[in-house]
């Protein structure tokens, strides 16, 4: 513990004192480029566990949600635009991108302790896992739906009557957002007893 | 030894006469409808896939007991033991809401015409009677009347001599 200490103030020392040997214009290039490469890392890190691939690298994305996806009009459709996983479950603005990135933590954990590592489990955790997400669309008025759906620019003249009654009534008046009618819009659905609406 | 083989040779003679007398094509056409033109052994390019109708509009019935047709798209509908998206709308309870027909009261009966509480299981399965119609014109024929064509048809007749 003394020898930790010593060290600590070694260390402390270095940090307070002007540098002897460096110039000033050493350290604050040297501390833009050092900023930069490590600013520059972090983002693409961040990028690289911000994609399909990155999901669907583990078993329990490829094997259940991922799977159900690929049936839905968000995988395949006839103008061959799609949206993958970030697209809806990560925000695309960067504050909120580094809170739910951080939230994500959570999920490393589940990874490491094999929450869901079966069939058996991710079924019994679905209806869980999938109030998180209607909870999270909920709170932010279905963002991560508005990124590509925007209301604005919807035309309820080339939408089916049905749509169209629902649009521009509920969604237009706020008092409902996308995902209060559009649950299991892109996965199987849990068990729905007791949800509102179904 | 030429004699040994005369009734082997006599049977091929026979065999092939017998299949050079067949007084039928083989590949007949085949018939019009499913499939127009070709034959029975060729096989014809698939149609395209035809799109769901998806027009709202309710479909008469073709006699009173017939489940009435969905008329919309139903692609992605959720129906099994987690939930049932048709009942979203047309449940007794959302059909107000939704201004979707209600399922009918018989739908909440057992079989031995008990109510129940909720949907019959028996009944929950709504794509075993109702279905989606496609966007494409009748493969066949059909002189199919209604009762009301027919009643209407007699009263006619009945009024003009």
């Amino acid at each position: 513990m003394k020898t930790l200490i010593a060290l600590l103030k070694d260390y402390w020392g270095i940090l307070r004192r002007p540098s002897v040997y460096f110039s000033l214009g050493f350290l604050t290039l040297g501390g833009f480029i050092a900023g930069i490469i490590f600013w520059g890392g972090f983002n693409t890190a961040l990028e690289l566990t911000n994609t399909e691939k990155f999901c669907t690298s583990c078993h329990e994305m490829r094997d259940n949600v991922f799977v159900e996806l690929q049936e839905t009009i968000h995988y395949t459709n006839r103008s061959g635009v799609r949206a993958s996983c970030p697209d809806c479950h990560v925000p695309h603005e960067w504050t909120h991108k580094i809170a739910r990135k951080m939230q994500a933590s959570k999920e490393v954990w589940g990874k490491l302790f094999g929450t869901i590592d079966t069939r058996e489990k991710f079924v019994a955790h679905r209806r869980e896992l999938a109030e998180h997400e209607w909870a999270r669309l909920k709170a932010n008025d279905s963002r991560e739906c508005r990124n590509c759906h925007n209301f604005q620019f919807m035309d309820f003249t080339r939408q089916s009557k049905r749509a169209a009654a629902m649009h521009s009534t509920s969604l237009a008046s706020g008092e409902a957002t996308c995902i209060d009618c559009h649950k299991g819009i892109a996965h199987k659905l849990p068990d729905m007893t007791g949800v509102k609406g179904w | 030894m030429p004699f040994r083989m005369l009734p082997l040779f006599l049977l091929a003679a026979i065999g092939l006469a017998l299949a050079a007398e067949v007084d039928y094509p083989l590949d007949a056409p085949g018939p019009d409808g499913r499939r127009p033109g070709g034959t029975l052994t060729q096989s014809m390019p698939a149609p395209a896939i035809a799109n769901d109708e998806n027009r709202d509009i309710k479909r008469e019935r073709n006699y009173p007991d017939q489940p009435p047709t969905i008329p919309h798209a139903i692609r992605g509908y959720q129906i099994d033991m987690n939930g049932n998206k048709c009942l979203a709308c047309h449940s007794r309870a959302n059909s107000a809401k939704s201004q979707a027909t209600a399922i009918s009261i018989t739908h909440y009966m057992d079989r031995d015409g008990q109510a129940l509480a909720a949907v019959s299981p028996r009944r929950y399965f709504c794509n075993q009677c109702h279905v989606v119609q496609k966007e494409v014109q009748p493969l066949v024929g059909n002189s199919f009347e209604t009762i009301d064509k027919i009643l209407q048809d007699d009263a006619n007749a009945a009024r003009k001599p």
